[in-house]
């Protein structure tokens, strides 16, 4: 069933692949179909192409093109960076607890890949948040050991969009002579990223957020930094991702990032203007409304909002009918039954973050769009609290 | 959640919730769930000659939460107190033509609500009796 009027406010989640970026792939898939790793000139017009994207993914962080790795993805990106790193560093320091720091609002790629690596004797510091997400920078330098050997904290929050201040952690641990890593896989397009100025050591990237095709992302790796591979093979991407490159989707990636270098102040400007004025719209159409994250710093396409007396799985569903995809914190969308890490970490109660609700924008979002949300949300919000029980006007 | 998990018979009543609001004079009121989880149920039940003849509901909770809370009501009215203490988790998720696995025991709460209402009415008319009203 395709709905034409359907209004997408997830691109936090994924975004369509740009007509540009599908176009420039085509080719790929039935032309061009060499392994990038063959001698033929089959295989030398695919190792061109795949060059000629690493150029273009490397320009947007302003990155030398041998710094990049492509990988299938944020989540690999991310186990590359992290588990590379501590296995590489693991006998240097043993028997001392090889330390690393993180915070409590990472994405699961990172939150997980770090609980896991304290199974196997790595110790883990999750930094706690302050009320509107930013790390708190005192505590990082105070939970700064000997040991500490990787910092890896999030560029933006892919909930609640608030943005960290990576600059003063990338001092911090150039200070300290501690690797650096960001996940910026919610903030490539959305605001400048220079990894030479942000001082970051590794730099997540992923494909699917950025209008690229799922399955295809990046690993920026600092010339000088050494990684212990976690895919073994036939040593693709300087030994550090076993495994034929995906030319397609690489290709894709790398027009997203040129696109995303191309449009970013255009993007920055339409996106941020109708995200203002959705919040407005919303904060003063719905009593008890609240928004999450921090007033400023947070990604030009993000609306974090907790309504008082609703749960969000329920808010999604008449949205849902409504025309509106959006998402929430609420445990009772989730497989775990738990309400999001990230609002419990910015210190809402659990019924609060029950009642959140996530809408993303992105580039082909319409003032009539938000519009209609203005005047639809509203509703939708006052239908369930009819319904709940506490509600009390 | 997706829209897709649930039956059309969740959405529906979801979204055309029966016997919503509540009963200001009720005879018994059962509240069940707890908000931390993301689930409470009121149910408001109306009695006259160990018959329920009216009942209302009140839900915070998702889409199965609102779904049941309408379904029982629809199941209950005009039973008897004895017969709507019958009714369990299951007959409310079958006569939704099933739930999503996920939801069987955190959003399936509206029997219990239910039965916590008729046990309140008993509770009530043993008070009533004691005082000899």
């Amino acid at each position: 069933m395709i709905d034409l009027r359907r209004i997408y406010l997830d691109h936090a989640a994924t975004t369509p692949v740009d007509r540009e970026v599908l176009l420039e792939m085509l080719p790929y898939f039935t032309r061009f179909y060499g392994n990038a790793s063959s001698l033929h000139s089959d295989g030398g017009v695919a190792h061109e192409a795949l060059e000629k994207a690493r150029e273009k993914v490397a320009e947007v962080i302003n990155a030398e093109p041998d710094e990049i790795i492509f990988t299938s993805g944020g989540t690999e990106s991310d186990n590359l960076a992290i588990k590379g790193i501590a296995y590489k560093n693991k006998d240097k320091i043993k028997g001392k607890g090889p330390h690393i720091i993180t915070s409590s609002i990472e994405h699961p790629a990172v939150l997980e890949t770090c609980k896991f690596l304290e199974k196997e004797g790595f110790k883990v510091k999750y930094l706690p948040v302050d009320r509107d997400g930013i790390v708190k920078l005192d505590i990082l330098e105070k939970s700064i050991t000997k040991n500490t050997f990787l910092i890896s904290i999030m560029a933006a929050n892919n909930e609640i969009g608030t943005i960290q201040p990576v600059e003063e952690i990338g001092k911090i641990a150039k200070d300290y002579d501690i690797i650096f890593h960001t996940d910026a896989v919610q903030t490539i397009g959305k605001m400048p990223m220079d990894v030479k100025k942000i001082n970051v050591d590794m730099l997540s990237i992923s494909g699917h957020k950025i209008y690229a095709p799922k399955g295809v992302g990046a690993l920026y790796v600092k010339r000088g930094v050494t990684l212990q591979p976690i895919l073994n093979g036939g040593g693709h991407e300087r030994k550090l991702r076993s495994g034929t490159e995906n030319i397609p989707g690489i290709v894709g990636l790398g027009k997203a990032c040129e696109l995303a270098k191309k449009r970013m102040s255009k993007d920055i400007q339409h996106i941020k203007n109708l995200r203002d004025k959705l919040i407005k719209g919303i904060l003063e159409n719905i009593e008890k409304s609240y928004l999450n994250g921090h007033p400023e710093k947070r990604l030009i396409n993000n609306a974090h909002f907790r309504f008082t007396a609703i749960e969000g799985e329920s808010l999604i569903m008449d949205l849902d009918e409504k025309g509106i995809a959006a998402s929430t914190g609420s445990a009772c969308s989730s497989k775990k039954l738990q309400p999001s890490h990230v609002l419990l970490a910015i210190g809402l109660t659990p019924v609060e973050a029950h009642g959140s609700l996530r809408l993303t924008l992105g580039r082909k979002n319409t003032k009539n769009e938000i519009d209609y949300v203005i005047e639809t949300l509203p509703k939708v919000v006052n239908r369930l609290r009819e319904i709940s029980p506490l509600w009390k006007k | 959640m997706s829209a897709g998990m649930y039956s059309e018979k969740v959405i529906e009543h979801f979204r055309n919730p029966r016997n919503m609001g509540e009963i200001k004079d009720a005879d018994g009121v059962g509240t069940v769930g707890n908000p931390i989880c993301g689930d409470q149920m009121t149910i408001y039940i109306k009695v006259k000659n160990d018959r329920i003849v009216d009942i209302k509901f009140k839900t915070f909770g998702c889409a199965a939460a609102i779904a049941t809370s309408s379904m029982i009501t629809e199941l209950a009215k005009g039973k008897t107190l004895e017969e709507a203490m019958k009714i369990t988790r299951k007959d409310v998720a079958d006569e939704l033509d099933g739930l999503p696995p996920i939801k069987m025991h955190c959003s399936n709460l509206a029997a219990d609500a239910l039965h916590a209402a008729i046990k309140d009415y008993w509770e009530k008319q043993k008070k009533r009796k004691k005082s000899g009203k």
